[in-house]
């Protein structure tokens, strides 16, 4: 017998003695606990509503299932048919970074100022605020494949319209960042550059913007890898890149080239997170932003 | 009474003078190397993504005439001085919106659920197995890596189009990105109360259920939150493959150049993103207990 359960055996021998002694610990606690079952029970409500409304119902999901494991079955094992396929899918791969890349970094230097003007410690008028943060939030509504068909619409077809979708739904998500990064600073700094005669275009550089160019930097590299996971599908409706290819793997149902490619994007994504990690911990240091 | 300064000798001086503008050349030297690294990498990107911004300097008035465009009626009236027929679809796309909230819910929860029972076999903390938490990280990976996109796209093909596929391929990528991100809170924990649990002899699930959980809740709560906002932010695109929600409509008027509904769509969309992150971001303060979120 161990320590343990001889222990637990003692304590149970008093449970009585314990009960009558603490009767307030023994009450059940309904009151406490009514209000989250409460709402668990109005989330679970929603959530069956949901399956049924949507139209999910066991003979489909076990058909589906089915289905789903032929195609499973079919991928494996991944196969680009030849290798002229092969760098025909590598180009549109280094298109797909190059897009991501130019997107993000754009991106960042277009919401640069207006991080700067949404910030309520730089623009202290609320009228301001209010509207450059609102007009950053509609402009972070609209998802990139959606800025992405608008452009075609622009442009044309092709992998510069991608590269303006990833910017106009990048800019919104930096502005906010960015202004939300500059509010966090410390106002110690810059309001010891106004104290020693400098200008407040001086206090924001010499006060400012060291603080908040790591952080910057970092979210920089953070939209990148995300960017080239969400590059990869905005050639679905046509603005270039492997997205292309992919839903034309997929549409004409040569699944052992979308597996091929699919481990192409996975080798792809992790390699450029690894890269950008090295990179993050250069620049700012192991600790988290 | 004045102090007496003692007087610097120049030579001194001048050596740390050189010194510091030695310092600040090699900083300025090293900067000048990065700024070169990554000119030569926008080129590189440039040239592989086809920029043209000659194209973009020709076609900018586009841009102006397209925005103009879709703020027009079809009689030419500017669409806020009739808004009944601007809204003329309001009956059909209200529905819809509502479908693709729900898409997103559903997606959510059933994600959410998997990757809270998943999380605990990811991480190091909790799980004998070096190899059980290292095989569950992999496979987390991987639904976070494939776009929600790509997976719709393959579940049209087993389940069908409609809403089926799109709840599918939000919950599985919800799997991965919740799950990494709550394996992550749990290996942050106090350690110390799932010892006291273990030595009075609770089961492992005894020790998750009343040394883990009550550590981490509010952080997973508040992680799902955060993902429902993004996942309605997807929903929207779900109907672009065929996997149900308002997508569909909006991919029609913007192709057909319906411009007027192109606007309306959007605005739709845009109020109703903007409502649920407000909404889940004052449940978010609340939850965390006012502290700032990550």
């Amino acid at each position: 017998m161990t320590a343990g359960t001889r222990l637990r055996q003692s304590m149970l021998a008093s449970a009585a003695g314990i009960a009558a002694r603490h009767p307030a610990q023994f009450q059940p606690a309904w009151r406490a606990q009514l209000v989250p079952a409460l709402v668990t029970a109005g989330l679970l409500a929603l959530f069956f509503y949901g399956l049924s409304v949507l139209g999910f119902s066991f003979a489909m999901i076990g058909k589906g299932g089915g289905q789903l494991m032929v195609i499973l079955a079919v991928m494996l094992p991944p196969d680009p048919q030849s290798w002229h396929q092969v760098v025909i899918y590598l180009g549109e791969l280094a298109e797909t970074l190059g897009m991501a890349f130019l997107g993000t970094l754009c991106a960042a230097v277009l919401a640069f100022p207006f991080g700067f003007l949404a910030a309520r410690n730089v623009v202290p008028g609320w009228l301001v605020h209010i509207l450059s943060r609102r007009f950053l939030d509609t402009i972070r509504g609209v998802d990139t494949l959606i800025w992405a068909l608008i452009w075609i619409n622009v442009v044309g077809l092709g992998p510069f319209a991608g590269v303006l979708a990833i910017i106009c739904s990048d800019f919104g998500a930096f502005g906010k960042l960015f202004s939300e990064a500059i509010e966090a600073t410390d106002r110690k700094s810059v309001e010891g550059v106004l104290s020693s005669g400098g200008s407040e275009i001086q206090a924001v550089r010499f006060g400012l913007l060291p603080q908040v160019l790591p952080v910057m930097l970092s979210q920089l590299l953070y939209f990148f890898e995300s960017n080239t996971r969400s590059a990869t599908i905005i050639g679905i409706v046509g603005a270039g890149g492997i997205g292309l290819a992919l839903s034309e793997a997929i549409r004409t149902l040569e699944w052992q080239q979308v597996s091929f490619i699919i481990v192409l994007l996975l080798i792809t994504v992790s390699a450029i997170d690894y890269l950008s990690t090295k990179l993050r911990m250069a620049i700012i240091g192991p600790r988290p932003v | 009474m004045a102090r007496t300064v003692r007087p610097v000798a120049t030579a001194e001086l001048a050596a740390s003078v050189a010194a510091y503008a030695r310092a600040l050349s090699a900083r300025r030297w090293r900067t000048l190397q990065g700024l070169a690294v990554l000119v030569v990498c926008i080129a590189l990107a440039g040239w592989a993504a086809e920029v043209r911004p000659l194209t973009l300097y020709a076609k900018f008035g586009n841009v102006l005439s397209y925005v103009d465009a879709i703020f027009k009626l079809d009689t030419g009236a500017r669409v806020w001085t009739a808004p009944r027929e601007w809204f003329w679809g309001l009956r059909k796309w209200l529905p819809l919106l509502g479908q693709t909230l729900l898409i997103a819910y559903v997606g959510t929860i059933a994600g959410a659920v998997i990757a809270f029972v998943c999380c605990f076999f990811a991480c190091a903390n909790l799980v004998r197995s070096r190899w059980v938490a290292r095989a569950m990280r992999r496979a987390l990976d991987f639904n976070r890596t494939v776009p929600e996109l790509v997976f719709a796209l393959i579940f049209v093909y087993s389940f069908g189009l409609g809403p089926v596929p799109g709840v599918l391929a939000i919950a599985v990528h919800t799997i991965g990105a919740l799950g990494k991100l709550f394996a992550e809170v749990v290996e942050n924990i106090d350690m110390r109360p799932v010892e006291g649990v273990a030595a009075s002899g609770g089961s492992w699930v005894q020790q998750i259920r009343f040394a883990v959980l009550p550590q981490v809740q509010s952080n997973f709560l508040s992680y799902a939150l955060l993902r429902f906002e993004i996942n309605v932010r997807s929903a929207t695109i779900m109907g672009f493959v065929g996997a149900g929600g308002i997508g569909d409509t909006l991919l029609i008027a913007i192709r057909n150049f319906y411009y007027s509904d192109v606007s309306a769509i959007l605005l739709l969309i845009i109020a109703t993103v903007m409502c649920i992150d407000s909404g889940t971001e004052k449940l978010r303060h609340r939850l965390l207990g006012g502290e700032r979120p990550a």
